[in-house]
This record gives structure tokens, C-alpha cells and sequence, in this order.
């Protein structure tokens, strides 16, 4: 077995560029190996996606007739999608929470994060940033009510600190309060991947940068930039994916009051099973989808772009 | 040493001081208000007590749910991970036909199908299986939304595993069975626990899953208990809630402190950009 024949075609199949079968795991067992997750990914991502397709196109609902015997109604869902106040109002206030917590806020601060921390001491450089992974990493439902805890009206810490009683700030400013929240919450990330791509940007340039006396925000625009730009991209991309799809803003506001912050996927929430329009909701997940699968798309582009 | 430069190291710290008051505030309330002896929604230096503690284990629910959280997560985080690294494994290891398609449309659908938008068709399919309630039910729907990214970012991983490693062990007349055991999985071993641990912290938070799936109290894990203590009654239970946050927190927490000391919490080319 262990003669130098043996080494020969592996050897060969190096050379030719592409490896085969290193391991000798065989096709057959290789197919056997990704099938486990094949059929779990199949079940419950491939199909509810492809299902959402046809319930998106029937009248079905939770509970009364239309529960058993659903009728296909075309289009119908998505026309009543376009004259419905509430979705175009949820459409748009996704859009504002996108633009608020992730492409400006989660952005900005993970960038300036990044930035302003690289020559910070070592101590200070660690708590901020452990600060800033704990509220990424806590679990959502944890990190929601310590945020109610902050915005009360009565006895909440930021009315406290304020000397301010009365303030709601959860029913009067509820967009802000849950485009604050995420950005606290998801920050983390942009400034992760943010601190890695700064290490990339070579140190000679931002010493050339700082005797020509160019200010910070200068070099930033001028010399850190251009070398980051596919970055900046990748990020507001994925975040931007991720906060639209963010069910998390339910659980501080739960849409309301009176649904002014109601996004996306609290409107489909809602739809579905506390309105038990289903065939309805399901309407709605398939534009989010839709939606999804063109920023997914453009992501991979770049990715491909770049490789 | 300039009037700018000073300015500007004041500008900074002030800055940081501000980022860090933003952070920490809502944090410390996890520290403090488990403690008080009458836990407000404020924050304040608490009168220590351990009470609360006594009396959150006394619910009837608190403990039984961390016991469901732990049950619904060790299985959505075995089958993730056992799954995945098989997976990962022979897709970096083996040419199958299509591969690269099927990367593709794991990579897509990995952000694409969320458990958002796909919340209403898993919830009827899951009703028409009788599945509701079920806590295997519910954490094999969180395994196979977790799949798709666990495969890339442990395939990812292990192209960077040297194949020589393989390919000495077989001239040295391993079966592949032996190659698996004894050369690929001590050295994948990093990439796994990472995967490890991020399935586990992905499916310890997750809130909508459960929520949808998981309609009896009894079966309920942490994350929907807890929801259900802010809304008995309109006002929120806070003898219980404080201690109970923090109970639920304790194992995420670690785990990022074992990680962060391990591994460092840095993008090592994880996220290609």
C-alpha cells in the first residue's frame, strides 16, 4: 500500500490544478456526506420558500373557511398590497429603519469605532469593543427589555438622567427609539469587519497623509477610502439585508403604537397570525424575498468581482 | 506638544466617553437591578440582596424554560454543526458534479430565505405536520435556517486545511475512514468550535422561531418566557425579570469570553470583501 505508486496520481491531479479526491472519500460518500444537510436546508428553507410562492396566491386563512379549502385568487393578494395604507406605510417606515440604523448608524459608528480605536491604548481599545460585541452577542429578547428599561415612561434611566418625567419615548418617538436600539444592537459587526479592512491600509500612506498635513477628515476621504470602498459596500449591503429582515423591532414596540413602527416583518407577523390573513401575509414575504434575493444578488456580484 | 494636538485628544476621549455611556448604560441595569431590593426600571446603585434570585427560581416556569432553551439548543447546535462539517468536509475535499452551483446557492440562500420572511409557510407546514409544540420540531427549522452558512463558512475553512496532511496519511496506507478520524477532525478542530459556538448563540437568542412554533408555555424556551413576563398583566414582573435576563445571558456570555480569549474576536478572512 504505502509504495511511492500509490502517491503518483495524486500527484498528478495536483499538478493538473484541480484536486479530485484527496481524502479518498470517494463521490459516493462525499454525496452521502452533504446529503444530511441537503435535506434539512431542502425542508425548511427551499420549500417554505417555493410554498410562499402558491399560499401567496390564494385567499388561505388561519381560521373559517378559507382555512379549509383555499381558493388560488391570482394576483389579488398583491393588488390589495398596493391600495393597503398599512403596507405602504410599513414599506416605508422599513426603509427609514434601514437607512436610520444600519446604512447611517450602524455604518458610521462601526467605522469611526474602528477608526478612532486603532491607536488607542490597549485597555481602552478592549472595553469599547467588548462593550460592543456584548450588545451584538446578549440575546435579543434580553437586550430588548433593557431597552425598555432605558426609554420608560416613568422611572426609566434616560428620564432619570434627563430630570424628564413623562416622556414615552417607546409611543411618542417609536422609530427613533427602535433605529437608536438597532444600531446599538448590530454595531458590532460594521466595526469588526471595519477594523479588519484598516489593518489592510498601508501605514505609509496615512504617515505620507499626516506630514503633508491633511486633517482627519481628509485622509479618511483621500488615503483610507479608496482602499476600503469594497468594504464599505460588502457592509451596508449585508447589513442592510440583515436589518430589514430584523424581527427584533416587535419586541420593543410591537409595531405600534398605532403602527408607527411597524416594519416589514412585524407587518407580516401581524398579518398572519394575528389577523389570520395568511394568503395575504405570505403576499407580502414574497416581495421581502424578492427584495432580499436582489440585495443577495448584488453582493455576489461584488464578491465575485473581487475574488 | 500643540493647543491642536490637545484639543484633539480631548475631542477623542469625549467621543469615546460618549460611546461608552451609549453601551454600557443599558447594560448595567443587567448587573444592578437582579440585586436591588426593589428593582426599578431605573438605574441605580442597587440595596444588595439576593432575594430576587430565591424567588425567580420559584416560578414556575423559569427554570423549566432555561432547561427548554438548552434542549432546543443542543440539538439545533449538534445537528448544525455534525451536519455542516460532513458537508463542509466533502465539498472542499471532493469534486462532486455541480458544486460550484450548489455553493452558489447556499451562499444565496443563506441570506435570502430568513425566518422573516419565510415565517408564514414554515408555521402552516409546521401546523399541517402537528409539529406545533414540538421542541425537535421547532429546533431542526432552526438547524436548517443556520445550515446554509455554517457549510460556507466551515467550507471556507477547511480549503485552508492543507490536503498534504491527507494525501501523506494515505500514502502511509490510512483508510479514508482513518483519515477522517485521526488527521481531519484534529485539525478542523478550530473551525468546528467556531461553528459551534456561533450556532449556539444564534439559536439562544432566537426569539421568532419559538415564538411561532412553540405555543405552549411548557414547551417554551427562555427567550419567549421572558416575553411573556414583560406582558402578564400590562405591567412587567420585576422581582423575576432582572434575575431571569441574567440567568438567560450567562451562557452566551462565557462562550464569548472563552472565544474572545481563544481566538480573539477579529474577521480572519471569513468575511471576503
Amino acid at each position: 500500500m504505502s509504495t511511492p505508486v500509490d502517491l503518483k496520481p495524486a500527484a498528478e491531479r495536483s499538478a493538473a490544478g484541480r484536486v479530485a479526491d484527496v481524502a479518498g472519500l470517494g463521490i459516493g460518500r462525499a454525496v452521502g456526506f452533504v446529503l444530511p444537510a441537503l435535506a434539512l436546508i431542502g425542508l425548511f428553507l427551499v420549500f417554505p420558500a417555493l410554498w410562499t410562492l402558491y399560499i401567496g396566491i390564494t385567499d388561505y386563512q388561519l381560521t373559517g373557511p378559507a382555512a379549509a379549502n383555499p381558493q388560488v385568487i391570482g394576483f389579488d393578494n398583491f393588488l390589495a398590497a398596493l391600495n393597503d395604507g398599512l403596507f405602504r406605510n410599513s414599506l416605508w417606515l422599513t426603509v427609514l429603519f434601514v437607512l436610520g440604523s444600519a446604512v447611517i448608524g450602524q455604518n458610521l459608528l462601526g467605522f469611526g469605532l474602528a477608526y478612532l480605536l486603532r491607536g488607542a491604548v490597549p485597555w481602552l481599545r478592549r472595553l469599547t469593543e467588548s462593550l460592543v460585541l456584548l450588545a451584538w452577542i446578549l440575546p435579543s429578547t434580553v437586550v430588548a427589555f433593557l431597552w425598555i428599561a432605558v426609554l420608560d415612561r416613568d422611572g426609566g434611566t434616560l428620564n432619570l438622567l434627563l430630570a424628564n418625567e413623562g416622556t414615552a419615548w417607546l409611543v411618542q418617538y417609536p422609530l427613533i427609539s427602535i433605529i437608536l436600539f438597532n444600531t446599538w444592537r448590530g454595531t458590532a459587526f460594521s466595526m469588526l469587519l471595519y477594523s479588519s479592512a484598516l489593518a489592510a491600509v498601508p501605514p505609509s500612506q496615512l504617515e505620507t497623509a499626516r506630514l503633508v498635513g491633511a486633517n482627519g477628515w481628509q485622509t479618511v476621504r483621500d488615503v483610507v477610502f479608496p482602499h476600503i470602498r469594497g468594504h464599505v459596500l460588502t457592509n451596508t449591503l449585508l447589513i442592510s439585508l440583515w436589518t430589514a429582515n430584523d424581527f427584533t423591532p416587535f419586541l420593543l414596540t410591537a409595531g405600534g403604537p398605532n403602527h408607527a413602527s411597524e416594519t416589514l416583518p412585524v407587518f407580516i407577523y401581524r398579518q398572519a397570525l394575528e389577523g389570520g390573513q395568511l394568503g395575504y401575509a405570505s403576499a407580502i414575504s414574497l416581495l421581502l424575498l424578492l427584495a432580499n434575493l436582489l440585495v443577495a444578488g448584488l453582493y455576489l456580484r461584488l464578491l465575485r468581482r473581487r475574488a | 506638544m500643540s493647543v491642536r494636538f490637545l484639543l484633539r485628544r480631548i475631542g477623542f476621549y469625549t467621543l469615546i466617553a460618549v460611546v461608552l455611556f451609549f453601551f454600557a448604560v443599558p447594560m448595567l441595569w443587567l448587573a444592578s437591578a437582579p440585586f436591588d431590593a426593589r428593582p426599578g426600571l431605573g438605574l441605580r446603585w442597587p440595596d444588595w440582596t439576593l432575594d430576587n434570585v430565591g424567588k425567580t427560581l420559584e416560578h414556575p416556569n423559569t427554570l423549566s424554560s432555561l432547561l427548554n432553551s438548552l434542549i432546543l439548543c443542543g440539538i439545533a447546535t449538534a445537528v448544525t454543526t455534525v451536519c455542516a462539517a460532513l458537508a463542509a468536509y466533502a465539498l472542499s475535499r471532493v469534486r462532486i458534479p455541480g458544486r460550484d452551483l450548489l455553493l452558489y446557492l447556499l451562499l444565496l440562500l443563506s441570506s435570502v430565505v430568513t425566518g422573516t420572511a419565510a415565517m408564514v409557510p414554515i408555521f402552516v407546514m409546521m401546523f399541517q405536520l402537528g409539529l406545533i409544540n414540538s421542541q425537535y420540531g421547532t429546533a431542526l427549522v432552526i438547524a436548517g435556517g443556520m445550515l446554509p452558512a455554517a457549510i460556507f463558512i466551515l467550507k471556507d475553512f477547511m480549503d485552508s486545511v492543507p490536503r498534504s496532511y491527507e494525501e501523506s496519511a494515505r500514502v502511509f496506507g490510512a483508510s479514508p475512514g482513518q483519515v477522517l478520524r485521526h488527521v481531519v477532525l484534529p485539525v478542523a478542530r478550530p473551525g468546528i468550535a467556531t461553528i459551534l459556538v456561533w450556532a449556539f448563540v444564534n439559536a439562544w437568542g432566537n426569539f421568532l422561531l419559538p415564538f411561532l412554533l412553540l405555543r405552549d408555555v411548557q414547551a417554551q424556551p427562555a427567550a419567549v418566557l421572558l416575553r411573556t413576563l414583560q406582558d402578564e398583566g400590562g405591567s412587567a414582573n420585576l422581582t423575576v425579570i432582572p434575575v431571569f435576563s441574567l440567568l438567560y445571558s450567562i451562557p452566551v456570555v462565557l462562550l464569548y469570553l472563552v472565544v474572545s480569549k481563544r481566538y480573539g474576536f477579529r474577521f480572519h478572512g471569513g468575511i471576503k470583501s
